[in-house]
């Protein structure tokens, strides 16, 4: 297992805000509601720590409440995905012409 | 940790990068959004061989995923055009609402182990990180559903109380010295205040601020959630969670400044006008 320690962890939240803040500097303001939407969709991957947290859940409390998590993480991926989808279903038929 | 999952967390977290480089093009925006959609995709499958996801509450997951994957579905499919903007907010708000659910199973877990406190328990780095998450996590949830009640014309109010900055900051105060409390405490209902305060935090904040406002703090709100999402990727080891966390706050932050400035206002004069400091939001 890949042990994810302090210091390492620290370097990767520095690569990963740098990404972030670098791939989306060039972004047209009529794409600023669908990259909202997309970035959305991005962190459904909560999804996936509400599984983990929910699998090690033991007591009936804790179960309720990783079930919720995993509940609103689901919610929160799909939802993501086809409110983006549908958005730019609207902006190439608007903005394109070739199909 | 097997290598297949961990490799297919890796695979995830560079569609994710790729993808959201590609949205922020006009011709390449739907790839984009088809690469996250499989990362999204690889990781959930991915993480039923995960050791912790056990035989013991797997049909818990596939009913919460099913049920939760279903409502989005359906509301997704069926929200009007001009309706999305609140149909995001929901969305990242319940984003916001499970990594906060997260944080408290972590922390209860954390009081439950008789090491006497919830930061003997979990390490003092991983508590930290967590209760961090974890007000941001539940002020992103409930700040996005008054956003959404705003937007949908479901609330009109923009005060809940006398003087509004003075709750703003009690609040935030009392948030702060419950986290205290929770770091040290070895009990549940230090847990349970401290999510109300947060909860109650998020509310208060978002109340005042208008209408036309909204999707600013509405990107504001998804910066955040993806910030929270990032730290629980820390508690619960997870690079995945930590690299599409991170990269969303990163991003999102930049988007609500972008958004902002295209709207001609400052990101403070938003966030502040409500509280009365500044003049009062242009909303005629």
């Amino acid at each position: 297992m890949i042990e994810v320690g302090g210091l390492v962890a620290l370097y990767v939240f520095m690569l990963a805000a740098v990404a972030g803040y670098e791939v989306i500097t060039r972004v047209p303001v009529i794409l600023h509601t669908p990259l909202m939407s997309g970035s959305n969709f991005i962190h459904g991957i909560v999804v996936v720590g509400a599984m983990v947290a929910l699998g090690v859940a033991e007591t009936p409390l804790e179960q309720a409440i990783g079930f919720v998590a995993v509940l609103l993480g689901a919610a929160n991926a799909v939802g993501g995905y086809v409110v983006t989808e549908r958005m730019l279903d609207m902006f190439k038929s608007s903005k394109k012409e070739d199909g | 940790m097997s290598v297949v999952v961990q490799l297919s967390y890796f695979v995830a977290s560079v569609l994710f990068i790729f993808g959201l480089k590609a949205m922020s093009s006009p011709v390449t925006a739907r790839k984009g959004v088809m690469w996250a959609g499989v990362g999204m995709v690889v990781a959930t499958v991915a993480t039923f061989a995960h050791p912790s996801v056990g035989m013991e509450n797997l049909s818990l997951i596939l009913i919460a995923i099913v049920l939760g994957g279903a409502f989005a579905w359906y509301t997704a499919l069926k929200v009007q055009m001009t309706e999305m903007p609140q149909m995001v907010a929901v969305y990242n708000g319940l984003g916001g609402g499970s990594a906060g659910a997260i944080a408290a199973v972590s922390l209860l877990q954390g009081a439950r182990a008789d090491e006497g406190s919830v930061a003997a328990a979990m390490g003092s780095d991983a508590a930290v990180l967590g209760l961090l998450g974890a007000v941001i996590g539940s002020v992103a949830f409930s700040g996005s559903m008054i956003a959404w009640a705003k937007l949908d014309d479901r609330l009109k109010k923009s005060t809940l109380v006398e003087n509004h900055q003075w709750w703003n900051v009690a609040l935030a105060a009392a948030t702060l010295l419950l986290a205290i409390w929770v770091f040290h405490t070895g009990s549940g209902f230090p847990i349970l205040l401290f999510f109300i305060a947060a909860l109650a935090l998020g509310i208060f904040i978002t109340v005042p601020i208008g209408g036309a406002d909204m999707p600013v703090v509405i990107s504001l709100f998804n910066a955040l959630t993806g910030l929270a999402v990032g730290f629980k990727g820390y508690v619960l080891g997870n690079l995945a969670l930590i690299i599409a966390g991170t990269v969303v706050g990163a991003a999102g932050m930049l988007l609500t400044v972008l958004m902002a400035k295209a709207m001609n206002r400052s990101l403070m004069n938003i966030l502040f006008s409500g509280f009365g400091a500044a003049p009062a939001a242009a909303e005629s």
